[in-house]
């Protein structure tokens, strides 16, 4: 099957011509260019379907067409009474039979990849993560490996990795476009689903249902590296010290700050998987602040002093002493040199 | 009574009129001018939505009230514009095509108008009171339940009393068909707007239920401390989902095949042709109901279901699309070899088939499971619900008030205003909306108050609101032909169209009565039947008698209002519980008025014979 599909996609991409003008979008965002298994699969029945679909509509736009050139009322026949006919079988049955046939084409591959991609059978040799949806972040626990993450889900390429996904409070959906579909984070149960991304890359990916006000805020990144990176991300974070004393004075200032403003009740560093907030432990290796932000040190002051000019709603306002601007600057000094790896988005190509 | 004795009365007595009619004639129009208003409030809300989302990071309005305008309008033009609307047109012209003399219960008629009225206010009244909902219109626990203030309360409310306004509409409209069908006028001669007007009232009748289940969980859960849907305590909030979804699908059903409906007689009229393949039409219309209830949960395939579920309700999806089709052809059938005369409400029903078709393929393409985890909740829904939903429901209701117009209002819409405000609305309405499928594969979630900068969706969205604005004008024009109409429109005659079904064999608008003596029915589209036949009226199936009428009331209004005045005792005894005596005073009102009703004899009046004589000179 995927010799042909392979054809009609380069024939789809051409003949969509406006939206090539257009573009297909951002780059690791899209899902029109898919570079993950999920969003391979899914684009193939994209593909496939639009194809019948256009089929048909183009049928019934030819006899649309001769219609209205036809059969338009003409000047000086307005008495013409047309002939009044009841119906017609053969007709009827045709298009009953064929708009059948056209749905097997669609449904079979639905079918099929329906259950390929509920697929667990390679669950347990596999990595698995589990994700967290939270208002309004995503947190990320690596099953044995003692490593917390927030906001950046790090995976190896061409590996099948395994999501267990749940939500903290109301129902969010995890959703990376361009590697994979959406799957929801309920409440009360764990959703299972597997992502395989075949490019490294900082791939872009979205909080799909709707969570309160910050929704269209909640954005996070796959940061897909080559397994050596993965490994060797992975044991620098395993080698975290989170009581190691900082050398730098205004970095040691920071860090108390950081204890005597509570800020230690919701955010763990190190692999504590209490989460109340998010893993700060490779915040100074982060894509973004606060799931969107440039990690910019101006940005992460802001976010200090004021989240809620920020993110609308988000769970951190209001929640801690008022920080002045000079302190959230040392805080942020301690934050950003948070750097664990030297695996990060960068060696990702981004 | 003429039009000029109605003309000369004062306001008050007007204002009085309607406020007790149970005219089904009178109640259609109150229907249309409600939905309608409603309609321009929900047209705002999206035209504000739209403005937001001019361009990236955009700060027009904050994040919160932003939630509250995407749940106001989806909410608002599903159940306050699109249903009244629908309702309206079938409460004016479904009773004439059966050739009956009003609906079966018209009391309960107008029951259902006001609680629809005074639940779609309710709702509004948020807006003044701290805050509309903010859980979208789908309201998903565990979202509603903690939503804070009182928006979500409102929702609920509001709903749950229009919703119940809606169900005793379905009702009547069910009675009223099977038992009130002129003397030969068989199932299978009834015409189609009629028959789905049928079986849109059955879903009404299978699906609202669920909606007032559910309705009656969240209450409990927001306002006397159960915990249907709090996990914490032991409860579930997919059940929701479930329960929304069982009502919310056929809900869709509820609001096209009515559209449908009319289309096949716009088309059939204006083509001059006996609908193609009547039969197949409805046995269509039958099977797409039946499967309507069979795929709520392709709303739910990124839930976690597990593959066979997926797979069942993709396949089950899928099917609905053959039935459609089948429609769509025949319609095509229909006009093959007619001969076609272009007016406005056949300019909008020309629309539909392509905007329709477009969404019913993108019907089966989020059908398609695996698919479908890429489009949902994407902008991609939003394109295929409203190709769907306005190139389908909205395209439908306006066809069928130019059609109808005339037989409501003896007035006809100016040609040239409908014209202008059918080429606007169209190209905005793709403007508005085709981009939005690519918007939504680009990678960008509905309900996304902000698109962030350097996403690539700034044309996209550009354009979108540039379509919104075309929209508007459109509706604007229509509605200066609406007031200009009243004012100065072409007085109609009884038959405009050369009409081929009982309403138009009466005058227009018809007397109160509809028909001075019940038509005989000899067959499908029985005007035409006649006019084949040299005569240019029915053949009466009864001699000239009384005609018995019920009589106004003005109770219906009193007990929708009694349930409004308890709808704020609800919401607000969760903060104070003096609040209670509202409660109670308003329920106290709905079942005085309801004992008052059971115990007072009613046995409406007649108009005699002499005087029908008398009027016909
Ligand atoms: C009540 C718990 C709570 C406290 C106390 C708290 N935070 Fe937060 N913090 C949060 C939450 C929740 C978020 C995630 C907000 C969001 O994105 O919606 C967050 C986000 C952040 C982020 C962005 C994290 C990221 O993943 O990009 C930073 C940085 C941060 N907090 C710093 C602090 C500092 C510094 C303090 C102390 C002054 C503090 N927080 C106190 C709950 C808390
Ligand atoms: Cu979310």
């Amino acid at each position: 099957m995927k010799g042909w599909m392979g054809k009609f996609r380069a024939l789809f991409l051409l003949s969509s011509l406006a939206l090539i003008l257009s573009g297909c979008g951002k780059d690791n965002l899209t899902a029109l260019v898919p570079k993950g298994y999920g969003a391979e699969s899914a684009m193939d029945l994209i593909i496939l379907t639009t194809i019948v679909m256009v089929f048909v509509f183009i049928i019934v736009m030819i006899i649309y067409t001769i219609v209205l050139i036809r059969f338009r009322k003409k000047k000086g026949q307005e008495d013409i009474i047309p002939k009044q006919v009841e119906g017609n079988k053969t007709l009827e049955t045709i298009w009953t039979i064929i708009p059948i046939l056209l749905l097997l084409i669609i449904a079979v591959p639905t079918v099929t990849a329906t259950f390929d991609l509920a697929d667990e059978t390679g669950k347990e040799d596999a990595i698995n993560i589990h994700v967290t949806g939270n208002q309004f972040w995503w947190h990320f626990n690596y099953e044995g490996e003692e490593i917390q993450t927030s906001q950046d889900l790090y995976i190896p390429v061409g590996e099948r990795v395994y999501l267990d996904m749940i939500s903290s409070d109301v129902i969010h959906s995890f959703w990376v476009p361009t590697i994979a579909g959406k799957m929801d984070t309920n409440p009360e149960n764990e959703n299972t689903m597997y992502i395989e991304a075949y490019e490294e890359g900082v791939y872009w990916g979205k909080c799909a249902e709707l969570c309160g006000p910050s929704h269209s805020l909640m954005d996070f990144k796959v940061i897909a590296v080559s397994p050596e990176e993965y490994d060797q991300w992975v044991a620098d974070m395993q080698n975290v010290d989170p009581e190691e004393e900082p050398q730098d004075a205004v970095v040691q200032e920071g860090k108390e700050l950081f204890e005597a403003n509570n800020c230690m009740s919701c955010h763990a560093i190190g692999s504590s998987p209490a989460a109340i907030g998010p893993n700060l432990t490779n915040f100074g290796d982060r894509s973004t602040i606060a799931g969107f932000l440039e990690p910019t040190k101006e940005n992460l002051v802001d976010w200090i002093v004021d989240p809620e000019s920020i993110k609308p709603g988000n769970k951190m306002t209001g929640n801690y002493p008022n920080v002045s601007e000079e302190e959230a600057e040392s805080i942020a000094e301690y934050l950003m040199q948070l750097q664990p790896s030297e695996v990060t988005p960068e060696s990702a190509g981004n | 009574m003429s039009i000029a004795a109605t003309q000369k009365r004062g306001f008050g007595a007007v204002l009085w009129d309607y406020l007790t009619t149970v005219d089904h004639k009178k109640i259609a129009h109150m229907y249309l001018f409600s939905g309608g208003f409603f309609f321009l409030l929900g047209g705002l809300e999206a035209l504000i939505i739209r403005i937001q989302l001019i361009k990236p990071n955009n700060d027009f309005i904050s994040a919160g009230l932003y939630n509250e305008m995407f749940t106001m309008h989806g909410t608002t033009m599903i159940f306050l514009a699109a249903m009244p609307l629908l309702l309206g047109l079938m409460n004016a012209v479904m009773p004439l095509q059966i050739g009956a003399r009003d609906v079966a219960f018209p009391f309960l008629n107008s029951l259902g108008f006001w609680l629809f009225l005074f639940g779609g206010i309710l709702l509004n009244c948020s807006w003044f009171l701290g805050g509309a909902p903010d859980a979208g219109w789908t309201a998903y626990a565990p979202l509603s339940t903690t939503s804070p203030g009182h928006g979500v309360d409102f929702y609920v409310m509001g709903l749950q009393i229009s919703g119940a306004g809606t169900l005793i509409g379905g009702i009547n409209f069910l009675v009223t068909i099977v038992n009130m069908r002129a003397p030969g006028m068989t199932y299978m001669r009834m015409p189609l707007f009629t028959w789905t007007t049928f079986v849109a009232s059955t879903l009404i009748l299978f699906a609202f239920p669920a909606l007032t289940v559910g309705l009656f969980l969240l209450m409990f859960d927001r306002m006397f401390g159960s915990a249907f849907f709090d996990i914490a305590l032991g409860g579930n909030s997919i059940i929701w989902e479930h329960l929304f979804w069982i009502f919310g699908h056929p809900e869709v059903y509820i609001l096209i095949l009515p559209a449908f409906g009319m289309f096949s007689d716009i088309f059939s009229t204006f083509s001059r042709k006996r609908l193609f393949g009547y039969t197949a039409m409805v046995f269509a219309t039958l099977l797409i109901a039946f499967l309507g209830f069979m795929v709520w949960a392709h709303h739910m395939f990124t839930v976690g279901m597990g593959p066979v579920a997926n797979s069942i309700f993709a396949i089950a999806t899928m099917a609905i699309a053959v039935p459609t089709g089948i429609k769509i052809f025949n319609w095509l059938a229909t006009m093959w070899g007619g001969s076609i005369t272009i007016n406005s409400a056949m300019l909008w029903s020309l629309a539909f088939i392509p905007s329709f078709t477009i969404g019913g393929m993108t019907g089966v393409m989020v059908a398609s499971a695996v698919a479908d985890y890429q489009y949902h909740d994407t902008y991609f829904v939003v394109a295929h619900f409203h190709y769907v939903i306005v190139g389908g429901v909205v395209f439908g209701i306006l066809a069928g008030l130019h059609y109808w117009w005339p037989k409501m209002f003896g007035r006809i819409l100016h040609e040239g205003m409908g014209k202008l405000a059918f080429w606007t609305f169209f190209i905005g309405f793709h403007l508005t909306f085709f981009i939005q499928h690519f918007l939504g594969l680009m990678g960008m979630p509905r309900r996304y108050w902000v698109f962030l900068e350097g996403q690539e969706l700034d044309l996209g969205n550009l354009i979108s609101t540039i379509g919104a604005f075309f929209m508007t004008f459109g509706v604007i024009v229509f509605l200066i032909n609406a007031i200009y109409s009243w004012k100065k429109g072409e007085k109609a005659p009884a038959d405009p169209w050369d009409g081929r079904t009982l309403e138009w064999a009466t005058a227009s608008p018809p007397a109160h009565y509809n028909f001075k003596q019940t038509p005989l029915v000899r067959g499908l589209d029985p005007l035409w039947i006649e006019k084949t036949e040299g005569k240019d009226e029915m053949t009466p199936a009864e001699p000239l008698g009384d005609i018995h009428m019920p009589n106004s009331s003005i109770l219906p209004f009193i007990m929708s209002l009694g349930l409004f005045i308890a709808g704020f005792g609800f919401i607000y005894q969760t903060d104070n519980s003096a609040w209670l005596i509202v409660l109670f005073a308003g329920m106290a009102i709905l079942f005085g008025s309801m004992i008052v009703r059971s115990v007072k004899d009613d046995h409406g009046y007649h108009i005699t014979k002499e005087e029908l004589e008398r009027e016909a000179d």
